[in-house]
């Protein structure tokens, strides 16, 4: 018992800075993720059949691309992103890579959330707002995001802790990170504390960002 | 004046699967709306009334026909000058559209927003508004926390936010009880009084009809079969539609068991006598028909408000000599109508 105490001491300071490194991971790939995802999900929304920017091909060319890349496997796709990477940020492994791996991954899966949280948004109110002589852009700023903002919140809330998730897997291209430190010195070096306190602090992670999300969502849903 | 004008008017949907039919859901209307009136369109689900509003301000294109409003077509405009012009058309919904992430206020402010208004200004005409429809109380509540007419009235005043001269109600009163529904029939009254604003009520309810419209049109599968002033349709409809409507309302006529019922009990021949403010009061055709010497008895009816007028149905069962009663009947056709209840 006392030797299991001494080596989460010890391993405390690594456990920390791999804590900080998948976090910083995720809230890169949230930001860039996020507003690429958010735009997409918008465009599908706005181009679709009766959208208020009715645009068949863009509908089409956005749906096709999100249907093709979404299904596949985080593990699979981080890897067959490589290629790109190197040319993007100049290196197919590392954190740099990992970063941008998810953040396209993490696009095409937030651009299905946007837009099924928008179609929610009662078309009633949309029409109000065109019989009120209000654009398309208006709209879309001052009804239609406003008005699907709490399950938005939710949503990506839901989509952050996919983030965790898929920074773990980065390993495999030499990214870093919590989820990866437990794969790597804990499971493959047989020491099941090195993965239960890796797995004990994610998990304590992934409940503030759920609770802080749904405070979120709570308070602009005033309920 | 004219005010609104709309000529041939056709709204043409692409079918539904490819090879169908296209679904028409407005057929060649024509109608002329005055500046101040009330104009009630009336027709069951699926008549195309509610497509018919959208083309007024536009939210739908029509697919031919010319829609003049103050003298301007508006079919022909660019998107950016139609959305103008939409600033000066309020509209109210059936389930109300109040925006569920701003305050009441705010809500208000919405068109002023669009029409570029500045904070302040916009703040205090939204409070002025919510004071004209008695809900200056509420103005920093969120529209869930308010009931069905509230929120209504609070359309109402949003729709009313930028001065508009025509104001459209898409089935307004369709969603809320009898009593609510009274309330906000006596504001848009109020809102045609004070501010003269010209009102469209779509509707499938004659008694909202009844209560503010100052002239009617009934419309069925797309086409408006009958228009008039709304006392003329009530009290002499010429379409079997505008009768099914009126008699939603005018239920003084006797049918099915309930009249079989009248007959068990009262013998000799029944008549429905209608009496408008314009025909011979109800003391002279009784007069007239004792004068004629005829037995009769009163066995059925009421008297009826019109846009504030009176419309009668009295149904009679006369008893006599059968050329006395033909007689009778005839003196009594020259004051006003009378039809044969068919036996």
């Amino acid at each position: 018992m006392n030797d299991i105490t001494t080596q989460i001491a010890e391993l405390m300071p690594t456990l920390l800075e791999q804590t900080g490194i998948m976090m910083w991971i995720v809230a890169l790939a949230l930001f860039f993720g996020g507003i690429a995802g958010l735009i997409l999900g918008l465009l599908l929304y706005v181009t679709r059949k009766g959208g208020i920017l009715q645009q068949p091909v863009v509908f089409w060319v956005i749906s096709i691309l999100v249907n093709t890349f979404r299904p596949v496997p985080f593990i699979i796709f981080i890897a067959a992103v490589q290629p790109l990477a190197r040319v993007v940020v100049g290196t197919g492994i590392g954190s740099d890579a990992v970063v941008f791996g998810i953040s396209i991954a993490a696009s095409f899966f937030i651009a299905r959330l946007v837009e099924q949280n928008l179609m929610a948004v009662d078309p009633g109110v949309i029409e109000a707002a065109r019989a009120m002589g209000a654009g398309p852009w208006r709209i879309i700023r001052t009804v239609i995001l406003p008005e699907a903002l709490g399950p938005l919140l939710l949503g990506y809330t839901f989509a952050i802790i996919a983030l965790v998730d898929m920074s773990a897997v980065a390993g495999i291209i030499g990214g870093e990170g919590l989820g990866n430190y437990a794969v790597a010195y804990g499971y493959r070096q047989f020491d099941p504390v090195v993965t239960w306190a890796a797995l004990f602090i994610i998990v304590i992670v992934v409940q503030v960002i759920q609770a802080l999300g749904n405070l979120l969502a709570r308070r602009v849903l005033r309920r | 004046m004219l005010h609104i004008i709309l000529k041939d008017v056709t709204k043409e949907y692409p079918p539904a699967k490819r090879g169908g039919n296209p679904v028409i859901a407005v057929d060649s209307v024509s109608l002329e709306i005055e500046q101040g009136d009330v104009y009630g369109i009336i027709g069951y689900s699926g008549a195309g009334k509610s497509t018919l509003v959208r083309l007024i301000n536009a939210l739908e294109p029509a697919s031919s026909g010319s829609i003049e409003i103050d003298g301007v077509d508006i079919t022909s405009l660019s998107a950016g000058k139609q959305r103008q012009m939409r600033t000066g058309i309020g509209m109210i919904f059936q389930r109300f559209n109040l925006l569920g992430s701003r305050s009441v206020r705010r809500n208000v402010e919405y068109p002023l927003e669009v029409a570029g208004w500045k904070g302040k200004d916009r703040k205090d005409r939204a409070l002025e508004l919510l004071e004209f429809v008695g809900l200056a109380d509420k103005a920093d509540n969120f529209p869930e926390q308010l009931s069905g007419g509230q929120q209504q009235r609070v359309g109402i005043a949003r729709a009313l936010a930028a001065n508009p001269a025509i104001l459209l109600a898409d089935e307004a009163t369709s969603a809320l009880d009898p009593e609510t529904t009274d309330e906000v029939l006596d504001l848009l009254g109020k809102v045609n009084r004070e501010l003269g604003v010209t009102i469209v009520v779509i509707t499938h309810e004659m008694d909202v009809i009844a209560r503010i419209a100052t002239k009617v049109a009934v419309m069925e599968r797309g086409r408006v079969v009958e228009s008039g002033e709304t006392y003329n349709v009530f009290t002499n409809p010429q379409t079997p539609t505008a009768r099914r409507f009126v008699r939603t309302v005018v239920r003084n006529l006797p049918t099915g068991d309930e009249l079989a019922e009248l007959r068990a009990q009262h013998q000799g021949r029944f008549f429905t006598i209608s009496f408008t403010d314009e025909g011979a009061t109800e003391a002279r055709v009784f007069a007239a028909l004792a004068r004629a010497g005829v037995d009769f008895n009163l066995v059925h009816g009421g008297v009826d408000s019109i846009q504030g007028r009176v419309y009668g149905l009295l149904t009679i069962a006369v008893r006599g000599d059968a050329s006395r009663v033909r007689e009778a009947l005839s003196t009594v056709g020259s004051l006003v109508k009378v039809e044969e209840v068919s036996p």
